[in-house]
């Protein structure tokens, strides 16, 4: 049984139809890659794991658990934490509590606390008492990672960690998924930039309006299938 | 907004048959309603009055918070100034109080200007109880006016009243007493008033500052972008209804004869029905106002009797209906029929644009 | 010296002005609903405190201190099964079902205890003073501002020294993004109201106990209450009690002017703030 696993997963914005029978699974320790164009439904699919859109309860599957029906608030709990895309810190919370309030629903002993948070980014040691939104792109990722991480969760989702970021700044943040991945969560990346993705990564599925069209491990995929699935252009 | 997305129509058309045969109706109810004294009794006019004033009242503040998005709790302000004013004219400039009622008009939009400068100032719910703060303020001082009464109000003098234009000439006509005129002249003017306000704000609505008004309502930003000057359009609609709302105080107490500071001022009998009226017809609809008024007629011909237990239904109701049926009677009755009687909104067939 | 006094009364008043103030300027902060019913649940407590004395025979303080849970459970069931559907984008529902629960309120109250003016008995406390210099300072007017600070201190603790408080803070910011730690909005908006209702209670025990009331008083406490607010800038408690401060100074300038003229005075106070400064004394930077 897959620690994470959908099953024909649809997803609506009011009349507007975004994911049409997504099947995507996450083993136990395992990393997936979702790639795709924009507006391929990447994010909608990462809402409706998380709970912010709520689906039929069985196209969710949590440990066994049916958890497509229920609310953010009910996922997270369960062990399942979202990097969500943009970042979005709490603008009037300082570094430090951004990083405590990722506790709120969920105190689990283990690896991650805020000691090794600030070891796992140093400088926000540095800047915990500055407001959240006052830090660079770059530090403000590392405290919605950080704040993710703080739950202890079993399953970890990233969206476009890497979005407006300089490629140093990139680096620093992915040097960060090691550390992450033997701390025993698994992790759901979502990722345009495909190297990225192939690098940390142990399968891949790739995303094309609403629906996966690709999947596969990054060694067996070849660029060609990529672009194929990426952009549906038939060769 | 749901009409359209239920019925999805490609074509723009500014009339529905419903709103032809809505017309010819309307033409014809007023004509009847302006025979109504020829033939009824004096409550029944009494009663009619009370309709058809409460109804322009909601249909100001409908304008103002249905259309415009300013939701005011100070509308008494402008009854009590209208009324005020109008009382003024007759008692310390020796004016006939029909044509004072014009300067109870003009007394609210004078008013209004200073009023609109601070309440401006204040955003959503702030900017309401900004409006109930400076109908206190108005409330005060004029129960400081000594030569209006002061605290405890005032009377209009037996002369004016007894020699008011066209009294004379209607009690001939019509064979009443002196009183009962007075009463079918208040009467025919709260017509004249409610039909003029009526046809007023539609021909506004669909006029290209209506929709200029819908756009700021519905998506101000997206307004601005166009070139719509809100601003403006919060002005226009606010002047615009204290006026009316003034006219319509001061013809209300022309025909009460009575004025006190806590009674022409007062939040529940000016603001709270009214807010009532328009929520249960619907609000943002020129129809809305007047089923709710009729509705709110029926149950105060029912309930009032029971005093408090009157008023506490009433605040229910209102909770219950902005709840459960956010669009009022009306909008049940349009959502299941599809029928508007006064189309203003062709305009949005495009989409709903800006929502979620 | 007459004028030292009448402004040390104000201020104190004020203390009471802030009382009115604090709750709502919470949920404000918390939640941006203005609850038009605020002044009503007030004077309801007043009624519950004044039935807790008049059955039980227990002393207002002690009244008060039975009457806060009920008024916290009142708040919380409130905010979650009523209010909380009402918020949104669109500011008329709640506006006016909270107007409607106003009037509801106070007809209710009006059947229920009669037009009567009431009052809480108070003992010895409401004629004690204390002599400071030629001034003549009432223990209880003292005891409601030494009040006032006391609640806004803790207030201010919770709200930016406890979980709790940041989860009021960081749901106002972003309740989708809350939700994803775990925080259940609309029992954070339940809590967040419950507290107000607990200084609501306070402040229906000054209230009782320092003058008359009746079911129809209301309304006058939401408007104090809402220009302590405004005045002070919104989402400022200190701001607040700096606004209830200025209301009872020009109150009670004004009556000693013209007894006529205590409330007329603090309306124009207002008006003159919102003037010169429409975002209050101490607008909250982030807005
Ligand atoms: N709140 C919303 N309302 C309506 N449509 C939406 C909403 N959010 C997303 N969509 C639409 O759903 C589709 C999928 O969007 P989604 O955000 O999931 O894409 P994405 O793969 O994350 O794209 P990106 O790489 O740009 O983040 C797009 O067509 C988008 O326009
Ligand atoms: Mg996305």
């Amino acid at each position: 049984m897959a620690l994470l696993e959908t099953s024909g997963l649809t997803a609506h914005y009011g009349d507007f139809q975004a994911l049409f029978g997504v099947d995507i699974r996450l083993e136990q320790g395992e990393t997936v890659a979702i790639i795709g164009a924009n507006g391929a439904g990447k994010t909608t699919l990462m809402r409706s794991l998380s709970g912010v859109l709520q689906n039929a309860p069985d196209m969710i599957r949590l440990d066994g658990t049916a958890i497509g029906g229920l609310s953010a608030e009910d996922v997270m709990p369960l062990g399942l934490a979202m990097v969500p895309e943009g970042r979005r810190l709490f603008p009037s919370l300082s570094v430090e509590e951004n990083l405590l309030i990722g506790t709120y629903g969920r105190k689990v002993d283990g690896h991650w606390t805020l000691e090794t948070i600030y070891d796992l980014f140093p400088i926000l040691r540095e800047r915990r008492n500055s407001p959240g939104t006052a830090l660079s792109g770059g530090q403000q990722q590392m405290v919605a990672i950080g704040r993710a991480l703080m739950s202890n969760p079993k399953v970890l989702l990233c969206d476009e960690i890497s979005l407006g970021l300089a490629p140093v700044v990139i680096k620093d943040i992915y040097a960060a998924v090691p550390k992450i991945q033997e701390s025993g969560a698994s992790l759901i990346v979502v990722e345009q930039d495909i190297g990225q993705a192939m690098k940390v990564a142990d399968r891949v599925y790739c995303m094309m309006e609403g629906r996966v069209t690709l999947e596969g491990t990054p060694d067996t995929l070849s660029r060609d299938d990529i672009h194929n699935a990426y952009f549906g252009v038939s060769a | 907004m749901s009409d359209i997305s239920t019925t999805p129509r490609y074509v723009v058309t500014t009339h529905t048959t419903a709103s032809r045969i809505a017309a010819t109706g309307a033409v014809i109810l007023f004509l009847v309603l302006v025979m109504v004294p020829f033939f009824a009794g004096r409550g029944l006019i009494q009663d009619l009055f009370f309709i058809l004033t409460m109804l322009v009242l909601a249909q100001f503040w409908n304008l103002l918070a249905g259309y415009g998005g300013l939701v005011s709790i100070g509308q008494q302000a402008f009854v009590g100034m209208g009324a005020y004013a109008m009382f003024g004219g007759v008692i310390l400039a020796g004016m006939d109080p029909i044509p004072a009622i014009l300067l109870g008009g003009v007394a609210a939009f004078l008013v209004a200007i200073p009023t609109a400068f601070f309440a401006f100032r204040l955003q959503g719910p702030y900017f309401a109880i900004g409006t109930w703060v400076i109908a206190e303020v108005m409330r005060l001082i004029m129960a400081q006016v000594k030569a209006l009464g002061g605290g405890t109000g005032t009377s209009l003098p037996r002369s004016a009243t007894r020699e008011m234009w066209a009294t004379e000439w209607i009690a001939g006509m019509l064979d009443v007493r002196n009183s009962a005129a007075r009463d079918i002249l208040t009467y025919w003017l709260a017509l004249l008033l409610a039909a003029a306000t009526i046809a007023g704000i539609y021909w506004l609505l669909r006029s290209k500052r209506g929709l200029a008004l819908s756009a700021v309502r519905d998506n101000p930003e997206a307004a601005k972008s166009v070139g719509v000057d809100a601003g403006r359009m919060k002005w226009l609609v606010f002047l615009t209804s204290a006026f009316g709302t003034g006219l319509a105080g001061a013809l209300i107490y022309v025909q009460k004869a009575r004025i006190s500071p806590d009674a022409a001022f007062s939040v529940t009998d000016w603001t709270a029905y009214v807010l009532f009226i328009v929520i249960i017809g619907g609000i943002g609809t020129i129809e809305g106002p007047i089923i709710g008024v009729i509705i709110f007629f029926l149950l105060q011909a029912l309930l009032a009797d029971y005093g408090t237990w009157y008023l506490f239904t009433l605040g229910i109701i209102g909770i219950v209906v902005m709840l459960f049926a956010p669009r009022g009677v009306w909008g049940l009755i349009s959502d299941k029929t599809g029928i508007q009687l006064f189309p203003v909104r062709r305009r949005l067939s495009g989409g709903t644009l800006g929502e979620e | 010296m007459i004028w030292v006094d009448t402004v040390v009364q104000g201020v104190l008043l004020g203390g009471l002005y802030a009382l009115f103030a604090a709750g709502l300027s919470l949920v404000f902060g918390i939640m941006r609903l203005v609850n038009l019913a605020h002044g009503d649940l007030i004077v309801m407590a007043a009624y519950l405190i004044l039935v807790l004395v008049t059955v039980l025979g227990l002393p207002p303080f002690l009244a008060a201190a039975v009457a806060a849970p009920v008024m916290f459970g009142i708040g919380w069931v409130l905010q979650k099964y009523l209010l909380n559907r009402t918020l949104g984008s669109d500011i008329l529902p709640p506006l006016l079902v909270t107007f409607g629960l106003s009037i509801a309120l106070q007809n209710a109250l009006l059947e229920g205890f009669s037009a009567d003016s009431q009052r809480l008995p108070t003992g010895a406390i409401s004629t004690s003073s204390l002599e400071i210099g030629a001034l003549n300072i009432g223990v209880l007017p003292l005891l409601t501002f030494a009040s006032a600070i006391a609640v806004i201190i803790g207030l201010n603790q919770l709200f930016y020294r406890t979980s709790l408080g940041r989860a009021f803070r960081a749901t106002s910011d972003d309740p989708v993004t809350a939700s994803l730690m775990g925080i259940k909005p609309g029992h954070v908006f339940a809590t967040a109201t419950a507290i107000a209702m607990l200084v609501v209670t306070l402040a229906a025990l000054y209230l009782g106990m320092r003058a008359n009331f009746d079911p129809n008083i209301g309304p006058a406490r939401l408007i104090y209450a809402f220009q302590a607010v405004i005045i002070g800038g919104l989402g400022s408690l200190w701001g607040t009690l700096a606004g209830g401060v200025i209301i009872g100074v020009s109150q009670t300038i004004g009556a000693a002017i013209n007894p006529e003229w205590q409330i007329l005075a603090g309306h124009v106070a207002f008006l003159l703030v919102l003037l010169v400064r429409p975002r209050g004394l101490f607008p909250r930077a982030v807005d």
